[in-house]
This record gives structure tokens, C-alpha cells and sequence, in this order.
């Protein structure tokens, strides 16, 4: 799996958000994303994370081994810089 | 034998911190595994181990029980915290140790 289609996946699940995805071992199962979303504001890490994995749906059971993920309302992403 | 739910909700039961994990403490067979109890021996917090690689049958059962699809999957006092990133996350922010700390003095309190 490229790491263009899961952001795409993402994307998709996410209208709006802002998404990058990096391929960690190059092996295409292995991924590293930041998402950034105001659909994250008020909800907690665990609800974040489950909204990612809901996006990518099928993909997360079958062909993703592992997803490091940072989620961000885009005012804590403002904040990091 | 008891079906792979009850296996779930008694090592939850018994252990305040529970993880979930590939491999035990001393051989965990994951990166993320053993990122994620690395955390816990470094704030010095008890917690217990379930071998998902040793139970085939709990370890489809905790993706749907938790809603997370990914091992390894930490509870606390019952409660799903999260995988690896978020317990990570929490330990960053110091969070993890207010939370394993008042896990250890009720404990001790009882």
C-alpha cells in the first residue's frame, strides 16, 4: 500500500482535514500521519485515533501493520510551530 | 475454557494497568509493545501483560471489544487508554504520571 493512498483514505474520511503521510519503512505497511482536523475539537485521543481508523476502514484490518498517528485540531497544530 | 471476552474483561479486572501487547515484559516481540511498557518501567508504575500472540483467539477478540484495531491496547482502572502513541503522548505530557500514581495509592489505600 503507497502512503499517497492512505492519506487519500483519510482524506476521504475526513473532509477537510490536512494530512501527511510518510512511509516509515518503505515496506508499505508501516506508516507514520499527521492529521490535523477541527472535526478533533473536543473529542478525546481515543475518539481521534478510532475516526482515522474508521476512515481507513478495511485497509487498517488488511494491509496496515502499523500507524503511528498524531491528531490535531488545527489551533494545536498552529501552537506546535 | 472461558470465551476470549471473559479472558479480556478478567485480566482488565485484575490488573489496574493492563497492556495488551505481542510477547511479554522481558521479550516483547513488537516495537510498538515494547515502546509501550518501556513507558511503564519508566515511571516506575505495576502493571500486567496479556500475550495476544499466545491467545490467536483473544487477540481478533480485543480489536472489536476496544474498537482499535492495532496492538498493543492499554486499559486502566477498566478503562481503554490507547495504543502506543497516545500512552507515548501521555507520558510527554506528564499525564501518565498522575494517572498510574493515584492508580497505585488507591491500591495501596485498600
Amino acid at each position: 500500500m503507497e502512503a499517497a493512498e492512505v492519506k487519500h483514505l483519510i482524506e476521504e474520511g475526513l473532509p477537510g482535514a490536512n494530512v501527511e503521510v510518510q512511509d516509515t519503512t518503505g515496506g508499505g505497511d508501516h506508516f507514520e500521519a499527521l492529521v490535523v482536523s477541527d472535526t478533533f475539537e473536543g473529542k478525546s485521543l481515543v475518539e481521534r485515533h478510532q475516526v482515522v481508523y474508521g476512515a481507513l476502514g478495511d485497509a487498517m484490518r488488511a494491509r496496515v501493520h502499523a500507524l503511528a498517528l498524531k491528531t490535531l485540531t488545527p489551533a494545536q497544530y498552529k501552537n506546535r510551530r | 475454557m472461558s470465551s476470549a471476552v471473559e479472558r479480556i474483561q478478567s485480566a482488565i479486572a485484575s490488573n489496574k494497568i493492563c497492556v495488551f501487547m505481542k510477547g511479554n515484559r522481558n521479550f516483547p516481540q513488537c516495537g510498538f509493545s515494547a515502546a509501550t511498557v518501556q513507558v511503564f518501567e519508566e515511571i516506575g508504575a505495576p502493571y500486567g501483560t496479556v500475550d495476544v500472540l499466545s491467545d490467536p483467539e483473544l487477540r481478533e477478540e480485543i480489536k472489536a471489544f476496544s474498537n482499535w484495531p492495532t496492538i498493543p491496547q492499554v486499559y486502566i482502572n477498566g478503562k481503554f487508554v490507547g495504543g502506543c502513541d497516545i500512552v507515548r503522548e501521555l507520558y510527554e505530557s506528564g499525564e501518565l504520571h498522575t494517572i498510574a500514581k493515584s492508580v497505585v495509592e488507591a491500591s495501596a489505600a485498600k
